[in-house]
């Protein structure tokens, strides 16, 4: 039981996810989050002013039945699986955090400074969560995919536009990581 | 009941993500540093499995449940989609420290402002859907 009260390795959670991507695929489905995004449009209306999401939503179900699941896991997993909130990353990263204002870094799962209900309340915060937000779901579907679609299907399919979105998501991260990050924070 | 099965993919899908620390807006930060193997041998692992799957599903070797075959659906070919969508992904990722799944498992763990971050994220993909026609591919 102990084993399952630490922080998994990372030889552990790539398998179980990679063995996730089987089951989806053996249960007649596939691996893909960000599409959910197009069925909440559908289910939202968006059908009305937009063709694209003209979609019968109901097809998308099962996949809004594995996201309320991952709800239910992170439930069971942070009230009944985890002793500790702290996350055991690299000191080096805790100090570059605190040059640019994240102070605590590590000490819980999400810096205060961006996710904190205090902060959301803000103009800025609020902004910052809401592009944070926007550029994910408009780049996921100009893409046609996101981390698990492109980054792990298309991959362990070989195939190039997934190698191509890949490379485009890194770009974005570091330039976002190293460039805009210490300006905007 | 037959979507029972995919209720407990997704409860194990939000507990490797939480337990391995993926929905951690910090583990995403120092992966863009390169400054830890964690989240580099999560994706790396899952990925050279996958091949495995993939190579069994062409095979024919492992169907469905039901005994059909298994496709795989190609990813939509084209620069300018995967690599301009790509980017402005990644800019959210690294900003939000969240992909799409983990979002949604964030919402598990009871923190209120990822809802903001879902909000924006749906918001997005219906500016994509309406503007879709404008946009190169």
């Amino acid at each position: 039981m102990d084993f399952i009260l630490q922080p998994w390795e990372w030889y552990v959670a790539g398998p179980i996810l990679s063995f996730i991507m089987f089951l989806l695929y053996y249960f007649g489905e596939r691996f893909g989050v960000s599409s959910n995004l197009e069925t909440f449009c559908s289910i939202g209306g968006a059908g009305k002013f937009v063709n694209y999401f003209k979609i019968d939503w109901r097809e998308n179900l099962w996949n809004l039945i594995f996201i309320a699941g991952s709800i239910a896991g992170g439930f069971i997993a942070s009230n009944y699986l985890t002793t500790t909130d702290a996350v055991a990353i690299n000191p080096q990263t805790i100090k570059d955090l605190a040059d640019i204002g994240i102070m605590n870094a590590g000490q819980s799962y999400l810096p205060d400074e961006i996710f904190s209900v205090d902060t959301m309340l803000t103009l800025k915060g609020f902004s910052i969560l809401i592009i944070a937000g926007f550029l994910v779901g408009f780049g996921a579907r100009w893409a046609g995919g996101c981390t698990s679609g492109h980054a792990i299907v298309g991959l362990s399919n070989l195939e190039l536009a997934s190698l191509i979105a890949v490379i485009g998501f890194f770009i974005g991260g570091l330039v976002m990581t190293w460039l805009i990050l210490p300006l905007i924070l | 009941m037959k979507f029972i099965k995919f209720f407990l993919v997704g409860i194990l899908f939000g507990i490797v993500m939480s337990k391995a620390e993926i929905i951690s807006w910090f583990r995403i930060y120092e992966m863009f540093k390169f400054q830890s193997f964690h989240m580099y041998g999560i994706i790396g692992s899952a990925i050279l499995l996958g091949m495995i799957s993939m190579f069994l599903f062409k095979k024919k070797m492992v169907k469905t449940f039901k005994g059909e075959e298994i496709y795989v659906t190609p990813k939509k070919e084209g620069l300018s989609r995967n690599l301009l969508g790509g980017i402005l992904f990644g800019l959210g990722w690294a900003l939000a420290g969240a992909c799409p799944g983990p979002m949604f498992v964030l919402i598990g763990k009871g923190v209120v402002s990822i809802l903001v971050v879902i909000f924006g994220a749906t918001l997005g993909a219906f500016f994509y859907g309406l503007y879709k026609d404008k946009l190169p591919h």
